[in-house]
Parts: structure tokens; C-alpha cells; sequence
């Protein structure tokens, strides 16, 4: 196990190594003068000079690339100038935010969604398959920040059942009651997509599996119908789930971008909408380079969640 | 049936397909429908709720009309979502065609960097793109198309690898035509449906991403406004005026989901695999739809089937797979049901018990009585607590029909465990004695290894010992050898034929092979096209067959010591038994056949033990009633 999860990293290298050359090769294309754009329109020129020096924008483009990932393999992702601050200190301030909300969805998409396809499968054409279809249809049709809008409005403003938005209380908040009380709309309006994804996936995968000839053996058996389709048949099936999950983490970090806006969640999809509209390239270029980076380690994670998950694949 | 006609058939997407129609005709109707100015400002009276000052959806934060904002919006979201999706269909399509035809390198150097792009979560390389190239409509509409072009190159490639090395295009090649001219005339028009598919599927995403682009202020800018920069725009005001954010809010919701609709309709009408509804699961046993009262049985024994009847449904057609068979067992009996493939014989056997896979399985009639108990029609709960328990099956390709991520060990455990409460240790215990008595090798250590680690002797005895695990009194086989390898094969038949004089099992073997029927059968019944055709004991049936159809089988199986004996194929098909022939079923691949055999029903005729459903048998049985019509007019009258 220990030697494959290594086979795995080692080969993420030239995934990482890609990332940081297209990321590279987007901010390439900013039209003008790059510093200008870093450093925003009124930066002096002395500044804009030195800027030029330290990441080598006088040089061709690829000791310029050489340069900035030289750099952040040695963690300096360079400077913010809209937060006048080390753009990874800020990155991994707010990616923990992201983690949290994230990670909450994608747990919640995956119980649910799981849960709704494997109803959905195994009473096919009935009326929780119907009820579950055309929720799933819902689901995965409404806009998560309309949806999220919407829920304010219900549960904050009509019901003030949970706070309209922000992570913590500003006052006498901070614990971990007040993170959970914030954490519920934001991470079931985030979750709504990917659980009506990962439930049509999971019911085909399920539809699959329940044809097969050890579903009919396990029957024979007189293994009672509850364990044939939670057992048996969603034990099979999971091979096919586990890796929708893998690239349903991406779709919900890419959806956690428009949570975070509509809640106010201090997380790094935020960032990156305010990096944009202030022009501050630094801290879009090293957020961007970080989340990828993570997301191919969490794909990395899923791969050997899948090996131990099934003993067919060589480890 | 045509696309558009399965289209229209699947409900839904006609539904889908009728609000995107009316959102469309909307759409373009709006230049000409009187309607206020877009973004003339009236702060005078902003925030107007729906229907007043003649506002029929209200005002906005700025006084301006929300319903002519609604529909310039909803115009200016599908004109920039749908050319999203075709920018992406037609570069990704573009990239995954030449990946696709040129193989090789090229191949590989776009595919490694495809799934660089697609190693991103999609919003981060748009926000970079937008981040480079500046916040705006046309920007926006360029990055949601870039992240998109992975997904659409990656399915394409797919397709046009299969294609690029089809005859046809081999053909092009040789004739020396050009790579652009093979790529437009063999390749495009082949994965054009594959595009349409990727492109109905993936359009109201689009449609979504480029609005959420706008709602976070980086795609259209004011005062120009798409749906989602108005949801964005309305945003501060969504505690006090909610309205304001409703009615963009719904539209894009009811547009991507008609698109949505939509776009399964398409998939499903082109994607053949759908067609048929073929993604069905079976229920958790047979249905059973009598067609007419329970027959009371005949014989006796164990287990007695009489006139058994089970049909398969597959749209208008009707598949008769098994047609009045009556089988019976006595302790200590091993009763063999021949016949080639499609005889009918597994479904009898699965019928049983309730598993053959319904839909499209029913059961029409019959019954099927064990120890007093009528099985079909049974309630589930009946039938779960015989399987295995009383009424055990072996099945044919145990790699197949282990389950393959369980252990041996802990799915023999199961089945102990669903009839009996004991411990797992037990359990366990009683396992690697299962194990050991169907002999495999160091039983303790095979209980923890997986089927795939096994060899398909190894895992048949697995079969087997799943089979005895709660000691039954009937084993159904269903060809529980074929896979296997001829002396693998007579180690099993030992085994089975051991097994039944110690405990004495009833044993149904199912098979093909004549060869393992006279090795391991007291009795058996032959089986063609879904009836039973001759039933008797082995050694008189081996000896003396009587149907045409029994003597060609036995003819098939080859002897040694038998000098250069030519194996007699037979030739033809069985009939399709959804058009079953009257009378004989064999008639047409009989060379005894006579014009009586294509009429009316024949029936299975003879006395208590030997019985055969032929006008001409090969050989007298006794308690036959001799052929209606010894006439003189058929010319070939033979036999009987």
C-alpha cells in the first residue's frame, strides 16, 4: 500500500508540473506591461522596476516561468499588493475556510446523493425513483446561488432559523456551535448539484450492478433484499461512485466560488473574485497554482481509497 | 423509429422541448414587443413590486423595467451560453478528431495535456482566464468555452479512435485521399451524433457557468445585463425586495432545466444502448402473472413441477422460454434437464425459485411444489427463507457469479448466516469445512483470498460449497461444469455424485453434454425450444433414443475407442421462441418430418417413466397412442 500511494504521488509530478505551466501560460497573456498590471495603475516607478527585477519580467518567458517556480517551491508565491501581504499566507488563511465548507458538501453530496440513487435504482419506475428523478432534475438545474439566495430569504429573514451569511458571529461567537450554525445553508446550497449528480450516477451504476449474475447468486442464497441492494449491489457499485466523487470535489470546490460570494464565507473562492476585480495577479496566479494543487492530491486520495475498495486493482 | 419520434415520445424532454420552444419564440420576439427601455433609469420609482405603475414584473433597484430587462437577458444568456457550447463542440471536436485519427505522438502530447486541463476544478482555470484577460461578457464567454474543450476532446477521441481504423477508412486511405478530405467525409459525419449527445448534455451548464461568471460581477457589465449579473445586481437588495432576484433567478432556472429535459431526451433517443429501456433491474423475484389456475401435480417427489410456464416480455414481444414443463425429483435422485443453448432449460431451473430476471421475466403458469409448499406465486418472504436453505443453486462461471469483492470465506459465512443465527467465528468455522469437503487445498487459507485470485476449478468448488452450506435437500446446477476444463470436470461430477449418495441430495443438472448426463443422471428430460421433448431413464434413453432430436444430441457427444467417429453438428438453428412453429418445433431441422408434424399440438405421450412428443418416434414407448394419420398419401410415413 505504502509503495503504491508512492507510485501515485510520484506520478502527480508531472500533473503539478503542467498545472504550474498553464497557469503560467494564462497569465502570459495579459495584454501590456506585466508589473503595470501587478501592481495596479498607480504604481510608481521605481516600484514597478523593481518588480520587473525580482521576478525577471525583463527576461524571456521561460527563465521567467524557471524563476517563479523556483520560488514557490520554496513557498513564496510573492505579494499581494491589494492586502500588502504574502500572498500564501493569505491563500492558506482562506483555503481552510474553503476546506471546511467544501468538505462539508462533498460528504453531504455523497451520502445523500449515494443514498437517493440506490432508493432511486432499486425501485425503479416506482414513485421514490420518480419523486427522486425529478428532485434530482431540480437539483441539478437551479443555480446554486439563486438556490442559496433563496434559502436566505426562507430560513435567515422569514424563519431566522440560521444567520444570513459570514462564518462566525461577529460578537461572542468562534465556537464550534456558531461555525456549524453558519456552516448549514452555505454547505446544503453547495451540495445540491453535486448530490443531484452523484444520485444519477449512482442509480445507472446501481441499475448496472443489480443485473449482474453475484446480485442473483446472492439471492439464491436467500440473502434478505435489503442486503442484496445495500450490500452486494452498492458494494459494487461503489468502485464505479468513489471516482465520480474524486470529480465531483472539483465541482464542488468550482461552486463553493458562488456560495462564498452569496454568504459572505471568507473562503478562497472570494478571494480570487476580489484578486480579479482589483487586478491583483500575484494572489490569483499563486491561489489558482495552490487549489489545483490540492485538488490532484485529494484525486490521489481517491485512487487509493479505490485500491483498498477493490482488490482487483494491482497495488 | 426515427430520433424525432422517440423524442416526442419520451414526455419529458416534449416538455423540455415546448418551454424552450416558448422561452426561444420570447426571445426573439423581444425587439418588437412593446416593452419599456431596458436601462432607462426612473429612480423616481425603483422598486416597484409586479403589476404596478404598469410594470408588469416590476422595477429595479434603478427603476427599470424587470420584464423587458428579463427578456433582453434572457436573449443575451442563450446567445452567450449556446456559443460557449459551440466554440467548445467545435474546438474540443477539432482537437479530439486529429488526437483521435493521427494516433502516435500527436495523440499522446494533446491527450497529457488535456487531462493537465482537466486536473483543474473547471472554475479555477476560468477565473484565471477572466483574471488575465479582464472582466467582461466576451471574456467570460471565452473561458467558460476553454474549460469546456478537455471534456469535448476527450469523448471525441474516443470515438474517432474506433473509427479511424474501420474498414472504410482504411479504404480512404489506400485511395490515397487526404488526411482533411478522409477526416470530413469518413470521420465528422460518424461522431457528429457523439457531439450532439456531449453538447445537449453539457449546454445548460453553460448556460449556468456563464451566468454565474456574470453574478459574480466578472462576465457582463453594466449597464448591459445578463441573467446573472441582474441576479447579481439585485443581490443587495434581496432582503428588502426579494422580487428583484426571484425573476431572474427562475428564469434561469426554468431555461436550464427544459434544456436539461431536453438533452436526456436526445441522449436517450441516440444512445442505442438506452433504446430498448435494456437498464432494467430485476426485481427481487420472478413476477408471476397466472394466466389460468394451478395446475394440481402428477407425479411426486421432492421437488415436482407441473406445466411450468415462463415468458420473457420485451416490448409487443412475447418470448415463451418455457412451455408446460413438468420435471420431478426424489431423494437421493440427480434428474438431467439437456438441450442446446435457448432450450429453455436454465429458465426452468431459475424459475423455481423465483430468479429469473423480471422484467422481462414472468411466470404464466404452472406450479412448482417442494416438501407440500407451492413456490411460484409464493410471498417473498416464503421463497427468501428456501433459497439456499432448502433449494440450493450452483451456477455456470463462478467468476461471474461470486461476488467479486467479497472473500470466499466471508461470502460462504453469508450464506450460513442468513439462515442461521450464529456467530461470524462459527461461521467461519463451518466455512473452511465447506471448504475442505468439496477438496480444495489448504482450506484455512483459501477462505481469504478473492475469486479473481483462483483458479475456475477452484471457484466452482467454491460454488458448490456455497451450495451445501445449509445442507438443502435440492441442488439446482445450472451447467456447472461447461467453463471447466475436462478433468477439472470429472473431479466436480465425482464430487456432486459423492455428495448425493452421502446426504442423499436431489440433484437438477442442467447441461448440453450428453457425456456428463450418463455419467452422473438416474433420469432425464430433454428440452427444444422451451418443451420438454423426451423424458426417461438415462441408460433406456442413452440406448434406445426416441425422438429425432435426443439421437442428434447423443450423436454430438464423441467417444474414445470409438475409431474415427465424425461429429454430427446439427444443422439449423432452434426456432426463435417468440414465433414458435405449430405443431413439432424440431420439424423444420427433422429429417423424419412429415406434414402431421407441422400441425396442431403434439403432445409428450408414454407411460410412467418414458416419454416422448413425437408423431414418429424412433423407437416404440410403450402407453403411446399410435399416430392419428398412418396415411397413405404420406409419402415418407416412417417409424412408429
Amino acid at each position: 500500500m505504502g509503495g503504491y500511494i508512492l507510485k501515485r504521488l510520484v506520478s502527480a509530478i508531472p500533473v503539478l508540473f503542467g498545472i504550474t505551466v498553464i497557469v503560467f501560460l494564462i497569465m502570459a497573456m495579459i495584454p501590456g506591461d506585466p508589473a503595470l498590471a501587478i501592481l495596479g495603475s498607480y504604481a510608481t516607478p521605481e516600484n514597478v522596476e523593481k518588480l520587473n527585477r525580482d521576478l525577471g519580467l525583463d527576461q524571456p518567458l521561460v527563465a521567467r516561468y524557471f524563476i517563479w517556480l523556483g520560488n514557490m517551491l520554496t513557498g513564496d508565491f510573492g505579494r499581494s499588493f491589494s492586502l500588502n501581504r504574502p500572498v500564501i499566507d493569505e491563500v492558506l488563511d482562506r483555503f481552510s475556510a474553503t476546506l471546511i465548507l467544501a468538505g462539508t458538501s462533498l460528504v453531504l453530496c455523497a451520502i445523500f446523493g449515494i443514498a437517493a440513487g440506490v432508493v432511486s435504482a432499486a425501485r425503479q419506475y416506482g414513485f421514490a425513483d420518480k419523486a427522486i428523478t425529478f428532485a434530482v432534475l431540480l437539483g441539478i438545474s437551479i443555480p446554486s446561488f439563486f438556490l442559496g439566495m433563496m434559502m436566505i430569504l426562507l430560513f435567515a429573514v422569514r424563519w431566522k432559523m440560521l444567520p444570513v451569511s459570514g462564518m462566525y458571529a461577529i460578537y461572542g461567537g468562534g465556537d464550534l456551535p456558531d461555525l456549524l450554525n453558519h456552516l448549514i445553508m452555505p454547505a446544503l446550497a453547495l451540495a445540491v448539484v453535486a448530490t443531484g449528480v452523484v444520485a444519477r450516477l449512482s442509480r445507472s451504476a446501481m441499475l448496472e450492478v443489480l443485473r449482474q449474475d453475484f446480485v442473483r447468486t446472492a439471492r439464491a442464497k436467500g440473502v434478505p433484499e435489503g442486503r442484496v441492494v445495500w450490500g452486494h449491489a452498492l458494494r459494487a457499485a461503489m468502485v464505479t461512485i468513489i471516482p465520480v466523487l474524486g470529480v465531483q470535489a472539483g465541482f464542488v470546490l468550482s461552486g463553493a466560488v458562488y456560495i462564498e460570494m452569496v454568504f459572505q464565507w471568507p473562503g478562497v473562492g472570494r478571494m480570487l473574485v476580489d484578486a480579479i476585480l482589483k487586478r491583483d495577479i500575484l494572489l490569483v496566479q499563486g491561489g489558482v497554482v495552490f487549489v489545483a494543487a490540492c485538488y490532484v492530491l485529494f484525486n490521489i486520495a481517491v485512487d487509493v481509497a479505490q485500491s483498498v475498495l477493490d482488490p482487483r486493482i494491482k497495488t | 423509429m426515427s430520433f424525432f419520434k422517440l423524442l416526442i415520445r419520451n414526455r419529458l424532454a416534449f416538455a423540455g422541448l415546448i418551454v424552450m420552444g416558448l422561452v426561444l419564440a420570447l426571445v426573439i420576439a423581444t425587439p418588437i414587443l412593446p416593452l419599456y427601455e431596458p436601462n432607462v433609469t426612473d429612480t423616481a420609482n425603483r422598486f416597484l413590486k409586479p403589476f404596478e405603475g404598469g410594470h408588469i414584473l416590476g422595477t429595479d433597484h434603478l427603476g427599470r423595467d424587470l420584464l423587458s430587462r428579463l427578456l433582453w437577458g434572457t436573449q443575451l444568456s442563450l446567445a452567450v451560453g449556446i456559443s460557449a457550447a459551440v466554440f467548445a463542440a467545435f474546438f474540443g471536436a477539432a482537437i479530439g478528431i486529429v488526437a483521435g485519427y493521427f494516433g502516435g505522438t500527436t495523440d499522446n502530447v494533446i491527450m497529457r495535456g488535456v487531462d493537465m486541463l482537466m486536473a483543474f476544478p473547471y472554475i479555477l482555470l476560468a477565473l484565471a482566464i477572466v483574471a488575465a484577460l479582464g472582466p467582461g461578457l466576451v471574456n467570460a464567454l471565452i473561458a467558460v468555452a476553454a474549460v469546456n474543450i478537455p471534456f469535448f476532446a476527450r469523448n471525441i477521441r474516443g470515438v474517432t479512435v474506433g473509427i479511424a481504423h474501420k474498414e472504410f477508412v482504411d479504404a480512404a486511405r489506400l485511395a490515397g485521399e487526404s488526411h482533411l478530405k478522409i477526416i470530413l467525409t469518413e470521420i465528422v459525419p460518424n461522431v457528429i451524433p457523439v457531439i450532439v449527445i456531449a453538447m445537449s448534455t453539457t449546454i445548460g451548464w453553460m448556460i449556468l457557468e456563464t451566468a454565474g461568471l456574470s453574478f459574480l460581477g466578472l462576465g457582463s457589465q453594466p449597464p448591459q445585463a445578463d441573467l446573472g449579473s441582474m441576479l447579481g445586481e439585485a443581490r443587495s437588495a434581496l432582503i428588502t425586495n426579494p422580487h428583484t432576484s426571484v425573476v431572474p433567478g427562475v428564469m434561469i432556472l426554468i431555461i436550464v432545466m427544459a434544456i436539461n429535459l431536453l438533452g436526456d431526451g436526445v441522449r436517450d433517443a441516440l444512445d442505442p444502448r438506452l433504446r430498448s429501456g435494456a437498464l432494467t433491474r430485476p426485481r427481487p423475484a420472478t413476477l408471476v402473472e397466472r394466466e389460468g389456475p394451478v395446475p394440481a401435480p402428477v407425479e411426486s417427489g421432492t421437488l415436482v413441477l407441473t406445466d411450468l410456464q415462463t415468458q420473457f416480455r420485451v416490448g409487443e414481444r412475447v418470448y415463451k422460454a418455457v412451455s408446460h414443463v413438468s420435471l420431478h425429483v426424489a431423494p437421493g435422485e440427480c434428474l438431467g434437464v439437456i438441450g442446446e443453448s435457448g432450450s429453455g432449460k436454465s429458465v426452468t431451473a431459475l424459475s423455481i425459485m423465483g430468479l429469473v430476471a423480471s422484467p422481462p421475466g414472468v411466470i404464466v403458469g404452472g406450479s412448482a411444489i417442494y416438501d407440500g409448499t407451492e413456490l411460484i406465486g409464493a410471498p417473498y418472504s416464503k421463497l427468501r427463507s428456501y433459497r439456499g436453505d432448502k433449494v440450493a443453486y450452483i451456477f455456470q462461471d463462478p467468476l461471474a457469479t461470486l461476488h467479486p469483492l467479497y472473500t470466499v470465506g466471508d461470502q460462504l459465512c453469508e450464506a450460513i448466516r442468513v439462515h442461521h443465527s450464529v456467530s461470524k467465528a462459527e461461521a467461519w468455522t463451518r466455512a473452511v469445512e465447506l471448504l475442505k469437503q468439496v477438496r480444495i487445498p489448504n482450506a484455512e487459507g483459501r477462505a481469504k483470498v478473492y475469486p479473481h485470485e483462483m483458479s475456475g476449478g477452484m471457484r466452482q468448488r467454491v460454488g458448490i460449497a456455497m451450495a451445501l452450506a445449509n445442507d438443502p435437500d435440492v441442488i439446482i446446477a445450472d451447467e456447472p461444469t461447461t467453463a471447466l476444463d475436462v478433468t477439472v470436470q470429472a473431479q466436480i461430477l465425482a464430487l456432486l455424485n459423492d455428495l448425493r449418495r452421502e446426504r442423499g441430495l436431489s440433484i437438477i443438472f442442467i447441461t448440453h453434454d450428453f457425456g456428463v448426463v450418463a455419467q452422473l443422471c438416474d433420469r432425464v428430460a430433454v428440452m427444444y425450444a422451451g418443451r420438454i421433448v423426451e423424458t426417461g431413464p438415462t441408460q433406456e434413453v442413452l440406448d434406445d433414443a426416441a425422438h429425432p432430436y435426443t439421437r442428434r444430441l447423443i450423436a454430438c457427444v464423441p467417444e474414445l475407442g470409438e475409431g474415427r467417429r465424425e461429429l454430427h453438428a446439427i444443422p439449423g438453428l432452434p426456432p426463435a421462441v417468440d414465433r414458435l412453429p405449430a405443431g413439432c418445433a424440431f420439424a423444420p431441422r427433422c429429417d423424419k418430418a412429415q406434414t402431421l408434424c407441422q400441425v396442431g399440438v403434439i403432445e409428450l405421450e408414454g407411460g410412467a417413466s418414458r416419454k416422448v412428443r413425437c408423431l414418429y418416434p424412433e423407437t416404440d414407448i410403450a402407453g403411446m397412442a399410435k399416430p392419428v394419420a398412418q396415411v397413405p398419401e404420406l409419402k415418407k410415413g416412417a417409424g412408429a
